[in-house]
């Protein structure tokens, strides 16, 4: 990781009597992208805003540049944000509302001409200058925003939630766009999201909060591959959770029952012994559905469904024990099984994770 | 050819109001209008329906234009005060937690349960040579007698300043509660301190707000009557104490008519200026 240019450490808050924020510690180097994903109410604007300085933590301290930032005020903070709303004045039109900064900081109108019209170009919306924000559309408002938010060059750019405003095509576009002016200006970003597809094709890292707490901090892959709990692995991608004993121990490898029926597994867990309670997560995309045994990893079920998903099919598979298994398979000729008939599970020991049961009950 | 069926219903249901409207407002102007050009019955009673332009002519007698002059001074006052006291109380209010807020609504809102005319009664009392305000006065040392409260100009300036204080609280009250605050938190994020954020986002997105307030209170401080006559003792005669005057004292009813129609054209001028101005309020930009 580079040098680190913003550390957060243990970050509390509360909010009349809630605790929203249970001890955040998170560093971020400078230009990388880093990614806060939760479920709504986890705590992530909450956290983006004391980064900004427009929220006071109860507790921790916020650094940036190796110099604690925490009791600075926000327009103290070499740090702009995009607000999830995008927040334009409304009553300035584009090349003001992108200028404020620049004047407040004493910027000639030479200087403020040229900046903006910069800024439009990275952004691309070049010779909207004198448009008002009521005469620009949802992805127009937004570039200006960002455009306002890079001009005075921030060491860090915190977004929050940017995309959510804007329709599927325009956000996946603009996803591209944004990284790519992340690489262009090589300044980090603090990007809150609840879309774990966002999270996973931006990031250079990504915090997985839940309940003010963060679950899980790594590289999108790490997170998918690897996920450290129960919570991540079902909020990242389509998982099954198969419940499983530890049945022995050996070098990198577990033994793993699942009732009567045994498979080899990662030894994800480190500490688990012999006997132990663990979650095996299969991933709907990682499991396949076959009228016969394949490999070492199998169970055997009962196709309950298949069903038409435009690039995919979606199976369901019933377990003896009544679990059902959600299963994605690539067409409609990888399944060779017509539902009602009995089916196989089987999976690649290496792409399923192994996971302990946390006291939260997980889908 | 329009295809669109013409429905009677909307049409039906608005009747009521649009005869309310002729008959009671309508009709009335109309009749005042008419009212200014007759002339005043020769015996002081009623009024003969002869054109003249004689009640207008009168208006430009040196002495209706020092009340009209009096009137305006005192109205601009009473906004002044409003716009510096109700700012700040409709902005606090606005930004004060639920609980607080809806207390302080209700202070704002409570006294108009009763009477203007009762409220401006109980400011005479308080007011008086041995009123509560003095008492309290000497009281605390602060006076040796009493002090000459009631019948100023003080007086008569407080009682608008009382009286149309609300108006003001609210308009910007519901301005500034209407403000997306994100609006200042950006401003603060891009490096303005919290009086530059007021300067270039609050002040001019309220300002329609302001505005509206500045209506509400200017335009009832040029006609309000009874307060002057109550605190100030009848010594400040207003455009309204005017028209009250000429009606029903000196029974001049084409006069008072004329009053009222210039006091109209008057107030109808300020409210377009403010329709003028409203309507740029939105590009107002305070650098």
């Amino acid at each position: 990781m580079p040098d680190t240019l913003l550390r957060i450490k243990g970050l509390e808050k509360s909010f009349e009597g809630t605790k929203v924020l249970k001890g955040i510690s998170l560093d971020v180097g400078s230009g990388e992208f880093v990614t806060l994903l939760g479920p709504s109410g986890c705590g992530k604007t909450t956290t983006l805003r004391i980064i900004a300085g427009l929220t006071e933590p109860d507790a921790g301290t916020v650094e940036l540049a190796g110099k604690e930032i925490t009791n600075l005020p926000p327009e103290k903070r070499n740090v702009n944000t995009v607000f999830q709303n995008y927040a334009l004045f409304p009553h300035m039109n584009v090349e003001k509302n992108i200028a404020y900064g620049l004047k407040l900081q004493g910027a000639d109108r030479m200087t403020r001409r040229r900046r903006v019209s910069e800024m439009l170009q990275l952004v691309r919306l070049e010779g909207y200058e004198k448009r008002m924000p009521s005469q620009l559309s949802g992805g127009q408002r937004q570039r200006v925003a960002i455009a306002r938010a890079v001009v005075l060059g921030p060491s860090l750019l915190l977004l929050d939630e940017p995309l959510g405003a804007l329709d599927l095509k325009l956000r996946q576009q603009m996803q591209t766009e944004l990284k790519e002016i992340q690489k262009t200006l090589g300044i980090a970003f603090v990007y809150i999201t609840h879309d774990q597809e966002e999270a996973l094709n931006m990031s250079d890292r990504i915090a997985v909060m839940r309940e003010g707490r963060l679950e899980q901090v790594g590289t999108p892959e790490a997170v998918y591959e690897h996920p450290a709990t129960p919570f991540v692995a079902s909020f990242i991608g389509q998982t099954n959770f198969l419940k499983c004993r530890v049945g022995a121990v050996e070098g990198n490898a577990l033994t793993l029952h699942h009732g009567d029926v045994r498979f080899p597994a990662r030894r994800d867990v480190l500490s688990a012994r012999e006997g132990d309670e663990v979650l095996l997560c299969l991933r709907a995309e990682r499991v396949k559905i076959s009228p016969i045994r394949q490999g070492e990893c199998c169970v055997e079920g009962t196709l309950a469904a298949l069903r038409y998903a435009g690039g995919s099919m979606r199976a369901s598979v019933l377990l003896a024990d009544g679990q059902q298994i959600a299963v994605q398979c690539p067409s409609m000729a990888a399944v060779t099984v017509q539902p009602g008939q009995k089916a196989y599970l089987c999976w690649n020991a290496e792409e399923a994770a192994v996971v302990r049961e946390d006291d939260h009950a997980t889908a | 050819m329009q295809r669109r069926k013409r429905k009677a219903g909307p049409v039906l249901l608005m009747l009521p109001m649009a005869a309310w409207t002729v008959l009671f407002v309508g009709a009335a102007l109309a009749y005042i209008l008419i009212l200014s050009f007759c002339q005043r019955a020769p015996d002081g009673f009623g009024v003969v329906y002869r054109f003249t332009l004689e009640n207008y002519a009168k208006l430009a007698n040196p002495i209706y234009e020092q009340v009209l002059w009096k009137s305006l001074a005192l109205a601009f006052q009473t906004t002044l005060l409003c716009l510096l006291i109700g700012y700040p109380f409709g902005y606090m209010m606005a930004r004060a937690k639920k609980g607080w807020r809806g207390a302080l609504l209700l202070l704002v809102v409570v006294p108009f349960w009763t009477n203007a005319l009762v409220r401006i009664y109980g400011w005479q009392i308080l007011l008086m040579n041995d009123g509560p305000v003095n008492k309290a006065l000497i009281a605390l040392g602060l006076a040796k007698h009493p002090l000459k409260l009631l019948n100023t100009y003080g007086a008569v300036l407080l009682g608008m300043v009382y009286g149309l204080l609300p108006f003001m609280i609210l308009s910007v009250y519901s301005a500034v509660e209407r403000m997306d605050w994100a609006l200042v938190e950006a401003g603060r994020d891009m490096g303005a301190r919290p009086w530059q954020v007021f300067c270039t986002v609050t002040l001019p997105l309220t300002a329609q707000g302001v505005m509206a307030g500045v209506v509400l209170t200017f335009v009832p401080s040029m006609a309000l009557f009874f307060i002057s006559d109550l605190l100030g003792g009848g010594n400040y005669m207003l455009v309204g104490n005017l028209v009250y005057n000429q009606l029903l004292k000196a029974r001049d009813w084409p006069f008072a008519a004329a009053i009222s129609v210039a006091l109209m054209a008057l107030t109808s001028l300020i409210l377009w200026a403010y329709r003028r101005m409203g309507g740029k309020a939105g590009n107002f930009v305070m650098f």
